[in-house]
């Protein structure tokens, strides 16, 4: 029998709050159904273990180094405090004041969310990844911090017991990185809690109160972008370099003469693509360009400092983070003098740029942005890119950014788009707004620090990986070659590595990548073979 | 006395809704955060689709339909929807409690409009015409189907709370009280009615004095009957205290939040709303930010994170 794990129990030191057994893990689909067929998990290392706080469960996502006595431990637990104080005031946080607190005040912790969750069904329901957990326990501090100013009997009776010391403040900053933000377990609460934008709210404290935060996210993240442009570390120079580079690349591979414009003032559209798939998925941007050039549309590329590069990982932890590099984004739009900013394939950085910094950019900032979903799905059926299907003659199927269905409602112009120049599209069960994260959302993607690699493809992605298999159920045979459309980076980058953890490609020619490689791979007017059908 | 002892309570269960209602509706600005489908969005919500599947879609008419906001929101008020759609399980606790609620909410109606029409002359009772016998029959019928609907619902529901392990560690002692508050308001009741009030008539004379404002004829309430209107009322005056208040506050959740997808327009309500909330002063202390209180979101967010380090 599973251990049970009470609200009280994650301010009671112990080495592990919770362990993880790969035999609870939700059982996965032939041929992965038994034990020897997936990787192991591997465990903690010691050294990781006497250096950052790790007593939540086997792995560590934020890396905080221990406290060296009880003064400092003491000085966290008071500055943990003063962030709870800040986040509930209109002042420090009118950005999410009162979402924070409908949530706050409201569950009837039915856990008609606990279903939802394929952190929660992947690990076997461990009692911790129970979307209401982490909640439940912020409630608590909440309500005795914050509502009632450091509690009493009758709060304790009334609200629940919890106790504010080290242990927990810190397997709370764990917590909060073992929720993607897909907020599929909102969707379906009965009274509107959202258990995503807690957790976001707790990393939120974290990074703007006491400055800890995911490295990945912040220091060589938006930090790093905002310094020299992108958190790939490409700098002006070297981002027009690799696009040369791709353009060359991408003219001999379609026959046409590709050249990518940059800093084109009075162009209709400014597209900013995730730097990182100039780096790791060049034939990505370098298909944009294609389909660009041979639609003859009036468009260009920035220079600008974060114009090149359309994260914005404040959307996974910081406003202020968050703000900022919408802003530069929104000034190199500005200084171009564009109609409007046509997201690439990146689902966080549609949703940050198009929906959460709509309440950010304000006159001459609020450039029209627009999905490269939209943007794609008029050039082709307007006649102005010429596809022939049958070189799409493979099984496809199509991942949900959660990023742009479920929380953008983009839903329909990609799948017009599949429908039509690949006939053996089938979709994902459940698809849509309905669909299941990569499990690299809120930036585990680009998080792999000491074992979490190993939660994020055996727990993370497990549903994705299930969800992947079953589409393929019929074809898994390794002479079929199979296509996960992935048009988000993010997503992309979670499925790259999922793939490579279960062998995939090797084993069942299982491969993954963007929807505009898939375009560009049936246009008439392109040279044939465009898809990698290689590991990358 | 116990009139005087309803009114305070109605006043208060008014004054609470209101209250919290206008603290939430009063709250600054967000940031957009809405989840689909969303309701409104013509010919979209079935799939979850929204107006930004439109190319250039801030220069065409965005398609609104309340229509479709009302398709969701009564089988998800009435039905409880979403819980049997998700969490079935639950629904057969839930559903009865909640639905029993409404119609205890319809047998108040009932109750207000029987004192009325008594005070007004009319006779409410098998006897009194159609109108008298058709609100005699209702009153009785919604008020043992709503009692009998919220007993079960609750002892399911706190049978639950007691039994089953994932509920119970999620429990705080007050979810226990409200729920057996709940239980025993039911129970006695039911009781009332099944001894001393069997048509009701005893609780529809109490309206009548209720909405008269009678204080001076002295009639004397069987005992059970007004323990029934003191629990009745401190359960009115209590919910809207406790998080029982998303039956109103889900309006907020949904419209503000969920469903709020209204894009922000150059030199609308909107702009005019983010422009004032950069002026709040912030004082998150992160090396990244450092707010000293003076600064606000305006300036911290057009400056870079060198500048906040000192490090320029």
């Amino acid at each position: 029998m599973k251990k049970r794990i009470g609200i009280e129990d994650i301010s009671k030191p112990s080495p592990t709050l919770s362990e993880l057994h790969q035999e609870d893990f939700k059982p996965l689909p032939p041929p992965f159904d038994r034990p020897e067929s997936t990787p192991d998990f591997a465990p903690l290392s010691e050294k990781a273990r006497e250096n950052y706080e790790a007593s939540l469960d086997d792995t560590i996502a934020v890396s905080i180094p221990k406290p060296k006595n009880k003064q400092e431990e003491d000085e966290l637990v008071a500055k943990f405090l003063s962030g709870l104080q800040k986040l509930f005031t209109e002042e420090n946080n009118w950005t999410f004041l009162q979402p924070l607190l409908l949530s706050m005040d409201h569950c009837a912790t039915c856990h008609t969310c606990s279903d939802a969750c394929h952190i929660y069904e992947a690990s076997g329901r461990n009692p911790i990844y129970r979307p209401a957990y982490r909640s439940e326990v912020f409630r608590r501090l909440y309500k005795k911090f914050v509502k009632s100013k450091g509690g009493g009997l009758l709060q304790a009776w009334r609200d629940g017991e919890i106790e504010l010391n080290w242990t927990t403040v810190a397997r709370l900053a764990e917590l909060a990185y073992r929720c993607n933000l897909c907020r599929r377990c909102a969707q379906t609460c009965p009274i509107g809690v959202d258990n995503g934008l807690i957790a976001r709210e707790i990393r939120k404290l974290f990074s703007q109160e006491m400055g800890i935060t995911a490295k990945e996210l912040h220091e060589t993240g938006s930090v790093l972008q905002l310094k020299v442009g992108s958190s790939t570390g490409m700098n002006k120079a070297v981002v027009k370099d690799n696009m040369e580079f791709i353009d060359e690349d991408v003219s001999e591979m379609t026959g046409m003469t590709i050249e990518t414009p940059w800093d084109k003032a009075g162009a209709d559209v400014l597209l900013i693509h995730n730097a990182g798939e100039i780096m790791a998925w060049p034939m990505n941007p370098g298909a944009f360009a294609v389909i660009f050039e041979s639609a003859g549309l009036s468009w260009t590329m920035s220079s600008e400092i974060a114009g090149y590069d359309s994260i914005n990982y404040g959307v996974w932890y910081d406003d202020v983070q968050l703000a900022r590099v919408a802003i530069k984004h929104a000034e190199a739009a500005k200084k171009l003098g564009v109609k409007k900013i046509v997201l690439g394939e990146c689902g966080h950085a549609h949703k940050a740029l198009t929906v959460i910094a709509d309440r950010v950019l304000t006159g001459d900032l609020n450039v029209p942005r627009e999905s490269c979903m939209v943007t794609l799905e008029d050039l082709i059926f307007s006649g102005r890119i010429k596809v022939d299907p049958e070189r799409n003659d493979f099984p496809v199927t199509l991942h949900d950014p959660c990023n742009l269905v479920r929380l953008m409602g983009v839903v329909e112009p990609q799948r017009r788009i599949l429908r039509h120049i690949a006939p053996k599209f089938r979709e994902m069960e459940p698809h849509g707004v309905h669909n299941y994260c990569c499990g690299g959302g809120s930036g585990f993607a680009i998080m792999s620090g000491h074992n979490f690699n190993d939660w994020r493809h055996q727990i993370g992605g497990r549903k994705k990986l299930e969800q992947i298999l079953n589409a393929f159920k019929d074809e898994l045979d390794p002479s079929i070659k199979k296509f996960v459309c992935t048009p988000c980076s993010n997503c992309k980058g979670q499925l790259r590595d999922l793939i490579a953890y279960y062998d995939l490609w090797e084993k069942h020619s299982i491969m993954y990548d963007g929807l505009v490689e898939l375009i560009v791979n049936c246009m008439t007017d392109v040279k044939p073979g465009f898809i990698e059908w290689e590991m990358h | 006395m116990l009139l005087v002892f309803c009114y305070v309570c109605v006043v208060v269960f008014v004054a609470a809704v209101l209250c919290r209602a206008v603290k939430i509706a009063r709250l600054p600005i967000h940031l957009r955060w809405e989840l689909y489908p969303v309701a409104h969005e013509k010919g979209r919500a079935s799939y979850g689709g929204s107006y930004l599947e439109e190319s250039d879609w801030w220069t065409k008419p965005r398609e609104s339909s309340w229509v479709g906001e009302l398709r969701v929101m009564i089988p998800e008020i009435i039905l409880l929807a979403g819980v049997w759609e998700h969490n079935r399980n639950h629904w057969f606790r839930s559903f009865p409690f909640h639905f029993g609620l409404y119609v205890l909410a319809g047998l108040f109606g009932l109750l207000l409009v029987g004192g009325i029409a008594a005070a007004a002359g009319m006779d409410v009772s098998t006897g009194g015409g159609l109108a008298g016998a058709i609100l005699y029959h209702l009153t009785y019928l919604m008020g043992y189907v709503g009692l009998g609907l919220g007993l079960v619902g609750t002892l399911a529901l706190l049978g639950r709370r007691i039994f089953e392990a994932d509920y119970r560690e999620y429990a705080k002692k007050a979810d226990y009280l409200n729920l057996i508050f709940f239980a025993v308001t039911f129970v006695v009741a039911l009781a009332a009615h099944a001894t001393v009030d069997r048509d009701f008539a005893g609780l529809r004379a109490f309206f009548e004095r209720l909405v008269t404002f009678e204080f001076s004829s002295a009639v004397a309430l069987p005992w059970l009957t007004g323990l029934e209107i003191v629990l009745a009322s401190v359960l009115l005056a209590y919910i809207p205290m406790t998080h029982m208040s998303h039956f109103f506050t889900k309006w907020f959740m949904y419209h503000d939040i969920r469903w709020s997808d209204e894009p922000n327009l150059v030199g609308g309500k909107i702009e005019r709303q983010v422009a004032a909330a950069f002026e709040y002063p912030l004082s998150w202390s992160a090396p990244h930010i450092r707010g000293d209180g003076k600064k606000n979101w305006g300036d911290v967010a057009t400056s870079g994170v060198e500048e906040e380090n000192g490090e320029k």
